[in-house]
């Protein structure tokens, strides 16, 4: 890949030969080896890849949470990272949660009501500013931790199968959502799921990763227009050949 | 528009005030007879002739004279002045409880140092201090506090030292995603997060403060001042058993009261926080 600092305009993040190794009992387990790839910025990317392939290492460690072993990583401007759970603060509410990264920000009170109201407003949970996290259904939390990383003001959105535990239908409408909050925001979307129609579904394009270790086996453009349906035959094919290669990766890693 | 308005009022007083009194009624009731089943009892006990009357009055001359105490200035001063000596030396271990606690939670070598000692200074009787506090301080308040206050901050840190440790792991990431660092992050994650555990070493260190209390002002006399403790110390002096039993009444009923209100805060916690205690 070309050099980090002259492609640092356009781009909202890359990764460069990241090697990630833990230490498991006495021997170290490598989840990602010499991963590389770029972000542009106001891209969707997803990235697939079955479990084990080190896809939430790599989340983490652009949000700062873990370090890397090897390698280099550019993130420009702030991040924010949404997870599989919705992970509110069950003593909050709704728009609590919300004004949470507002505060962390120095936002006068009046204005952080303000703003949570509108977030909420923009993931259509208006009404729901006093509710509790155990008072809302899966999708609506999910919907409450969008509001909650877009309250953080970030240039990048890191998001970590943050669909994965929901209904088909809940699902559909979030990819809806996200679609259209990315697309009126502008914002770097970095998607890491194991569904290939998902990633079809959302992404400019998609990475597949190899298993344990992890790094880039492949990449797929999308060029379907949006919005794209989950269930389009075009959408299907694309996806289909992903899925081939996901199997052939996780027959090589077993 | 006005016929609603009146309306309201009214349907809404015809329907809940009985389905309230049926829920006071059945948590009440139960209550109600074990109390009436244990003076019952002790009534007849007394009846039986096992002691006589003077060494073992009956509920009856004993609530009389809870009555009268009640209405004396020098109990009431002497009530005050425990109260105010639980409450400042409570008040005391729960500062300094919860900054070991933080700290032990904080400093790696400070938990490897001490944190097994803070279990076993939970479980020690903060008594068996007291002897060692009349030297240091001498037979004083301060020797009081010293004694109340071992006694309730080992639990109230190893309560919050056991919620810090329970918090998901998942909302401090959460937390340290939003910027929020060092104590920033203990103030908005880390103890509200740990809050419903470290409410129970809370109640746990007002029991051991009562108790060391009761202990301390039972064997240590202080001043001239007529404590609680010392007057069911005078009671057994005089032999009497009647203003014994009165105090013991007493002690009891500040126990419940007490313990009602940890149990309130407990509950409105946990249903806040959805924990799922009863609704």
């Amino acid at each position: 890949m070309s050099s980090v600092l002259a492609l640092s305009d356009k781009h909202a993040l890359s990764v460069e030969r990241l090697t990630v190794a833990f230490p498991h009992g006495d021997r170290l387990l490598v989840a990602l080896q010499g991963a590389t790839l770029e972000v542009k910025r106001g891209e969707l990317v997803c990235i697939v890849g079955a479990s084990g392939s080190g896809k939430s290492t790599l989340l983490n460690i652009l949000a700062g949470l873990d370090r890397p072993t090897n390698g280099r990583v550019h993130v420009h401007g702030r991040v924010a990272l949404m997870f599989q759970e919705a992970a509110l603060l069950p003593w909050l509410t709704a728009a609590g949660n919300v004004e949470l990264p507002l505060e962390l920000r120095g936002i006068k009170s009046r204005q952080r009501r303000e703003l949570a109201r509108e977030l909420l407003g923009r993931v259509h949970l208006a009404g729901f500013e006093k509710r509790r996290p155990h008072e809302l259904s899966g999708g609506m939390k999910q919907r409450v931790a969008l509001a909650r990383a877009l309250a953080q003001d970030a240039d990048v959105l890191l998001m970590d199968e943050p669909f994965a535990a929901l209904d088909a239908i809940t699902r559909d409408l979030l990819h809806e959502e996200l679609e259209r909050i990315w697309k009126e925001t502008g914002l770097t979307v970095l998607f890491v799921t194991h569904n290939a129609r998902e990633a079809v579904r959302l992404g400019d394009r998609v990475l597949v990763f190899t298993s344990r270790p992890g790094r880039v086996a492949h990449e797929v453009k999308v060029g379907l227009p949006r919005p794209r349906h989950l269930d389009s035959p075009d959408l299907a094919v694309i996806a289909g050949r992903i899925t081939e290669r996901l199997k052939q990766e996780v027959a090589l890693g077993n | 528009m006005a016929k609603l308005e009146v309306g309201q009022p009214q349907a809404l007083g015809s329907t809940i005030p009985p389905d309230r009194l049926a829920v006071v009624w059945s948590s009440l009731w139960p209550k109600l007879a074990a109390i009436a089943l244990a003076l019952a009892s002790w009534q007849v006990i007394v009846w039986s002739g096992w002691k006589p009357d003077y060494v073992l009055p009956g509920p009856l001359p004993v609530f009389q004279r809870l009555g009268e105490d009640l209405g004396n200035p020098d109990f009431q001063l002497g009530l005050a002045i425990t109260l105010r000596r639980a409450v400042l030396g409570y008040t005391i271990a729960v500062a300094i409880g919860s900054v070991v606690g933080v700290l032990i939670a904080r400093v790696g070598l400070l938990r490897k140092a001490v944190g097994s000692a803070i279990l076993g200074l939970q479980s020690m009787p903060s008594i068996a201090w007291f002897p060692l506090a009349i030297l240091l301080f001498g037979l004083n308040e301060t020797a009081i506090f010293f004694v109340v206050i071992l006694g309730a901050a080992p639990a109230i840190a190893g309560g919050l030292l056991n919620g810090v440790d329970h918090v998901q792991p998942l909302l401090i990431r959460v937390g340290r995603v939003m910027g929020a660092r060092g104590l920033v992050l203990y103030r908005h994650v880390i103890i509200p997060a740990a809050l419903p555990s470290f409410v129970g070493g809370l109640k746990q260190g007002w029991a051991f403060a009562w108790r060391s209390l009761m202990a301390g002002e039972i064997i240590g006399i202080v001043g001239h001042q007529l404590s609680i403790g010392q007057q069911i110390q005078f009671a057994r002096d005089f032999a009497d058993t009647q203003q014994l039993l009165a105090i013991l009444v007493v002690i009891f009923v500040i126990g419940v009261v007490i313990d009602s209100l940890f149990g309130a805060f407990d509950r409105a916690i946990r249903r806040r926080w959805g924990l799922g205690g009863d609704s």
